[in-house]
């Protein structure tokens, strides 16, 4: 099943991949290793989990504002998430963003959504997102019937 | 509304100040954008977190910027790097990072910042006053800034801060504007004794619960009966600001803008109230603990970077004493901090014991630890909640006390009867 929703557009850009989903904040600092885009927080849920090449949808960066140069490093090094969704804007992510942008030409998309949106989020879902800010959201791992689109969209390729 | 800019603005942004500021200008609007502020504003001074050496990208926007020569252009103080200066050669640095760090240090040097390298740039003599408005990175810094000295910041990440220096402008939004500095979590402190309230441990706790109920909120609490000395709110910010993403509390009857509830409410309505009591801060200070035997490599203390008054405290607890040999004891600090404590006689009494001191950074910023040390414990909540995913270790948060028994002995230790009163 497919749906769509729009949150708004902090740093625009196309980006599609899975789902990886919290309600925890998480610190980059301290929570992921820029070498291999693991989430190294043991007290976080996602701890564990690789998020390099995901859509990570997370509430807020926490703590230490060490958390931009951490993604700014895993942006370079091809570790960073392939785009960022949060619950309203975040400082820190938008920052690492604009700076890969204006340092490599390789800004990530980040989107800020409605908390209701963000709430609506799970994990292993498949998600594209275009520049303004649209969210298809492909359900994963459930039923094999076929589906139709909630939304038919006449932009998709 | 658009981003209005100021005549020297647009100078900056025509490049008359030179391409670093260009650079740097670009990319606080385009923060300003994302945060939709509709002006910049002018800030007396700025400390920078990017100083910390992380990897390849963090040292090449610094070296990008120091060969464009930037300087800034208000007072600006440096957080802690990535390594000792002149001892890191003591510890397991491994050469090529100490050499990729020291370049970084050597950029934001030469940018004219005051190498101060400490994450606690409040203990210095000169610091931010009440209502200044100022940017600062590190996350214990910011929110000690704004909550005690009544200083004005946003959170400002690594890289921005540097920018905001470089220009001497930020984005009118956050915590820059009274509005947003209202409180907006209403915490009562109930049935903690004053006994509890008066020790150094209680503050810590108290930091970690609350930073996990606030998240990025701001709250007030009520109800403390005791004043806290500014290391005890030092440890508050500092555990608030992992937990959570707390950039300012208000302590009622303590920080200068909670004279009462109302006012550090901002004559507003709570958007959320809650009861701490001694069981909540009995399951605070468990959680800050993930050691779960005795077991003990290293005692660190010192995040945010430890003050005279803690040296000063420290060194009776010490005296005549020696520290266990399979255990190692370690005191992070600051550069002047240090040398204040040696003029005091303290460090003689540390080195006696056996201790050590590192200054310009901290365990977590350095890769100075050698393999082995698995089991530590500290005082510190900040390094109690960061320790187990950095460092791969097993921590056990206690007191000061705590920490220099458990130091002796060789064996975690300590003394739950203030907890259990």
């Amino acid at each position: 099943m497919e749906r769509i929703i729009r949150g708004r557009v902090l740093i625009p850009g196309r980006a599609e991949g899975t789902l990886l989903v919290s309600n925890e904040p998480l610190s980059f600092w301290g929570g992921f290793d820029p070498r291999s885009g693991e989430i190294i927080d043991r007290r976080h849920p996602l701890s564990g989990e690789n998020a390099a090449g995901t859509i990570l949808a997370l509430p807020a960066a926490r703590g230490s504002s060490t958390t931009t140069a951490v993604l700014l490093e895993a942006i370079r090094a091809g570790t960073a998430p392939a785009a960022l969704l949060t619950n309203g804007p975040d400082t820190f992510f938008a920052l690492a963003s604009i700076v890969a942008d204006e340092l490599y030409g390789l800004p990530i998309p980040l989107i800020a959504l409605e908390p209701g949106d963000f709430a609506s989020l799970q994990s292993g879902d498949w998600i594209g997102i275009d520049e303004n800010g649209r969210l298809t959201i492909t359900k994963q791992f459930e039923s094999t019937a076929p589906q139709t689109p909630t939304e038919i969209t006449n932009d998709q390729t | 509304m658009p981003l209005s800019l100021s005549a020297s603005d647009e100078s900056i942004r025509a490049g008359e100040k030179g391409p670093a500021a260009r650079l740097a200008l670009s990319i606080v609007t385009r923060m300003a954008e994302v945060f939709g502020a509709t002006e910049l504003m002018d800030i007396t001074g700025a400390h920078i977190d990017s100083t910390i050496y992380i990897g390849e990208a963090g040292l090449e926007f610094a070296e990008r910027l120091a060969s464009l020569d930037a300087r800034v252009v208000v007072p600006t103080t440096l957080n802690v790097s990535g390594l000792d200066e002149h001892h890191w050669q003591e510890w397991a640095v491994p050469t090529d990072w100490a050499e990729k760090a020291a370049r970084q240090m050597a950029a934001y040097r030469a940018m004219g910042c005051v190498p101060t390298w400490t994450c606690a740039p409040y203990q210095l003599d000169v610091r931010p006053q009440f209502g200044q408005q100022i940017a600062w990175g590190e996350s214990n810094a910011i929110v000690f800034a704004n909550s005690v000295l009544g200083a004005r910041t946003e959170r400002y990440p690594d890289l921005l801060d540097i920018c905001c220096a470089l220009t001497g402008r930020v984005p009118a939004f956050g915590l820059h504007l009274t509005d947003n500095r209202a409180g907006e979590v209403l915490l009562r402190l109930r049935d903690v004794p004053a006994s509890l309230q008066q020790d150094d441990s209680f503050y810590p706790v108290l930091g970690h619960l609350v930073g996990k109920i606030a998240g990025d909120r701001v709250p007030v609490i009520d109800g403390l009966i005791v004043r806290p000395n500014e290391d005890q709110l030092k440890a508050l910010g500092a555990a608030a600001a992992s937990s959570g993403a707390v950039a300012l509390f208000h302590l009622v009857g303590v920080t200068p803008e909670a004279s009462t509830t109302e006012h550090a409410l901002q004559g507003r309505a709570p958007t959320e109230k809650r009861v701490i009591g001694p069981d909540d801060l009995r399951a605070a200070r468990r959680e800050l603990s993930t050691a779960d035997g005795e077991a003990l490599d290293l005692v660190v203390l010192g995040s945010p970077h430890f003050s005279l008054a803690e040296f000063r405290r420290l060194a009776p607890l010490l005296a005549g004493q020696r520290v266990h040999p399979n255990v190692q004891f370690l005191v992070t600090s600051s550069r002047i901090m240090t040398e204040l404590a040696r003029s005091a006689g303290f460090l003689a009494t540390l080195e006696a014991f056996g201790g050590r001191v590192t200054v310009d950074t901290c365990i977590l910023a350095s890769p100075m630890l050698p393999a082995g040390i698995e089991h530590l414990m500290s005082n510190s909540a900040k390094y109690a909640y960061y320790a187990p995913g950095m460092l791969n270790a097993r921590v056990a948060f206690g007191s000061l006390e705590d920490c220099v028994r458990s130091a002796v002995e060789g064996r975690i230790v300590r003394d739950d009867s203030l907890w259990n009163a």
